[in-house]
């Protein structure tokens, strides 16, 4: 049972009295890509919502252990540190807020959270270099305010970028296909497969398939009212394609 | 009348000779004007009063403060306890301890050619047909605050920049409050900028201690003459028991340029009035402000500015950040008059609430008598955004420090306002340590108060 990542157990959570998420149960283990569909307002985001920990949600039951960590006791910031991250459908927008700022700030928290000593300002500007260039992202923009004035890639691939610089075990990319054209989905998912190691894994939340032939994933889940009502293998996506969502709908009526 | 204005007109009528030899014959002259203004007013504004909401100026002045009537000198060596705190802006200084004027050396020595910067008794005495001309010529008597100040003020600032002076150092006023007991200091400064000139003054507003109840009365006069350009920046460090009613009066000759930039870090009760007449045609106006409130602090700012000419501009900017019990209020007007054209006015005020018990009153109004203008304003109050806050949470930035970044982030815009760079970056440094919590002042103070 060591080698599992992420499990979740029977998770129910609710937004302003309306449940959503009513019994989800998952299970990933190191170096696994898993694809979340289903159709729009069957909990997809609520879930990365859930598991990033926004307060803007109430989880009602269930648990979610992170390499053997309780994650939902934790707060966003802990949720971080402990190797979570959630690339956003809509990055915010941060009016003031340079991205080196931010990113100083995020480093140097991750740091402070396993003692560390904050990271130099010629090493910091070393590993935002490093990084940058995964995802081909304008250096330009490390002095712009965080995602103001992004482009709809740029946004996207800057969500990647924070990702290779935080390094997470556990990465949920909801809808990062969404806005994106086919040269910024290729760089971002090109991105995405860079980080991949044996060590950490990833979920892919998504609509479409498309996506899904530049992100392989081994496992595909089909998310309805709430609950995994069907999961497979790559092969369940291609016939999404194909069917549409209709006859899961019909399955559970 | 009030017991606020009784207990000040009757220390004007014990004290009169007194009040009137330790000063000069120009502002003796305008004393018994300021009396009679001042009986006639019967009281300070109330609370209700048109314009004062939020703040009751009477209350203000009803401790019974003491006036340095006889200049007894407060023991302080000005040059060891304070220590600006501006680097890497070479400035023209000069400290005004509670209401005496104290020069440094360099500024002595170092005057530039085209620039007077002196006592304001001195130059009523040394140059008084220059200081007639000007002195309580903008200000306007029928308000209590300012009749008061003109009956009691010995002393200020006189700051002069000859036609076409351009001066490349900043003037620096610092005013410090230093008392044991209870003190008024009415502190007065008179800009006179002639044609063509340009000139960046910074004033700072500090208290030293914190047991005595200090409340500062000033009044500002800025003539900016045809063509000229002048810079007002104004940052108060104060502290919980120190009050302060400000009020600044500004006219503007064509072509002129008045850039005023205020900014509230720490207080007890604030009330900063700007009164600013466009009476030249071509002339801008830009007023930003920041007030950072927490605790019990109170900043109160009210702007009027009339656009008496053609091709007038202004553009005003003002935020609050408000934590803990404070309040804030912010009451603006912009006048266009009639026959004044093609103006563009502009005014917009923003404010995050950062607690529940924090409270913002805004009331913007534009008075246009007028066609062929731009004019807008606008007002918002809210708190900070819960996505931007989660989403730095989400990379792994804990909550109090996002939020601080959030806070600081908000007040950028104005901060930009500033032309000179260094007190840019300075005030952006005391506002991220201001947010941060860490005592103002106390870094690059050396007057070892107990606290």
């Amino acid at each position: 049972m060591n080698d599992i990542l992420l499990k979740v157990t029977d998770l129910h959570a609710k937004v302003e009295e309306k449940e959503i998420l009513r019994g989800i149960n998952l299970e990933i283990r190191p170096g696994e890509v898993h694809a979340i569909m289903g159709p729009n307002g069957s909990g997809k985001s609520t879930l990365s919502s859930v598991l990033a920990g926004n307060p803007a949600f109430t989880v009602t039951g269930g648990s979610a252990i992170f390499h053997g960590v309780d994650l939902l006791s934790l707060s966003p910031e802990d949720r971080s540190h402990e190797g979570l991250f959630l690339s956003f459908q809509y990055p915010v927008e941060i009016p003031g807020v340079s991205m080196v700022n931010f990113m100083r700030a995020a480093v140097n928290a991750k740091r402070k959270y396993f003692n560390e000593s904050p990271l130099s300002a010629g090493d910091f500007l070393k590993l935002m270099r490093q990084k940058r260039a995964i995802v081909e992202l304008d250096n330009k923009l490390a002095s712009r305010s965080v995602n103001e004035g992004f482009s709809g890639g740029e946004k996207k691939r800057n969500e990647i970028f924070q990702m290779a610089v935080l390094e997470p075990r556990l990465s949920i990319l909801d809808e990062t296909d969404s806005g994106l054209d086919i040269d910024a989905l290729r760089i971002v998912a090109g991105g995405v497969n860079q980080l991949k190691t044996s060590q950490n894994a990833t979920i892919v939340i998504t609509h479409y398939q498309r996506l899904l032939d530049y992100i392989k994933p081994d496992f595909v889940h089909v998310l309805y009212k709430g609950r995994i009502v069907r999961t497979g293998g790559p092969e369940l996506a291609l016939e999404l394609e194909e069917k549409g969502y209709d006859w899961i709908k019909e399955e559970n009526r | 009348m009030s017991n606020a204005v009784d207990q000040y007109l009757n220390l004007y009528g014990d004290y009169r000779e007194a009040i009137g030899s330790h000063s000069a014959g120009v502002l003796n002259a305008r004393r018994d004007d300021g009396a009679e203004a001042l009986a006639r007013a019967g009281r300070f504004h109330v609370r209700g009063d048109e314009g004062y909401e939020k703040t009751s100026v009477d209350e203000m002045f009803s401790p019974d403060f003491g006036v340095n009537v006889n200049r007894v000198n407060m023991p302080v060596d000005v040059g060891a306890s304070f220590r600006c705190g501006v680097p890497n802006l070479s400035t023209l200084l000069a400290v005004v301890v509670n209401d005496r004027f104290v020069p440094s050396s360099t500024l002595i020595k170092n005057l530039p050619a085209g620039l007077t910067v002196c006592s304001l008794a001195e130059a009523a005495r040394e140059m008084p047909r220059l200081v007639e001309k000007y002195y309580a010529k903008a200000a306007c008597m029928s308000d209590a605050s300012v009749a008061l100040n003109t009956m009691l003020v010995q002393d200020g600032v006189f700051i002069h920049v000859a036609r076409g002076t351009r001066l490349e150092k900043a003037v620096q006023l610092v005013d410090i409050f230093h008392s044991s007991t209870p003190l008024l200091a009415p502190r007065r400064v008179l800009v006179v900028a002639e044609e063509d000139s340009h000139i960046s003054i910074l004033k700072c507003d500090h208290t030293q201690g914190e047991d005595a109840a200090c409340l500062s009365s000033e009044v500002i006069e800025i003539f900016a003459g045809r063509g000229a350009r002048v810079e007002w920046y104004d940052i108060e460090e104060s502290n919980a028991s120190t009050s302060r009613r400000s009020q600044l009066f500004a006219r503007q000759e064509e072509g002129s340029e008045l850039h005023i930039c205020v900014a509230t870090l720490t207080n007890g009760v604030t009330r900063n009035d700007f009164h600013i007449d466009v009476a030249g045609g071509h002339a801008s106006t830009r007023l930003s402000a920041m007030a950072i409130g927490s605790d019990r602090q109170h900043i109160d700012n009210s702007s009027v500015i009339r656009h008496a000419a053609d091709y007038g501009s202004s553009d005003q900017l003002l935020k609050y950040v408000l934590d803990g019990n404070a309040t804030g209020a912010f009451e603006g007007v912009i006048e266009v008059c009639h026959g004044a054209r093609f103006v563009e006015a502009y005014q917009s005020n923003r404010n995050i609430l950062a607690s529940s018990g924090a409270r913002m009153h805004a009331k913007p109004q534009l008075l246009i008598y007028n066609d062929d203008v731009k004019c807008s304003h606008g007002a918002t109050t809210g708190q900070l955004d819960n996505n931007a806050l989660f989403y730095m949470r989400t990379r792994g930035i804990p909550e109090a420090e996002a939020r601080r970044m959030l806070m600081q982030a908000f007040m950028v815009d104005v901060i930009d306002t500033i032309s000179l760079e260094p007190l840019r970056d300075r005030l952006r440094h005391m506002v991220d340590r201001r947010f941060a919590g860490v005592k103002a002042g106390c870094a690059e103070c050396g007057s070892g108060c107990p606290d």
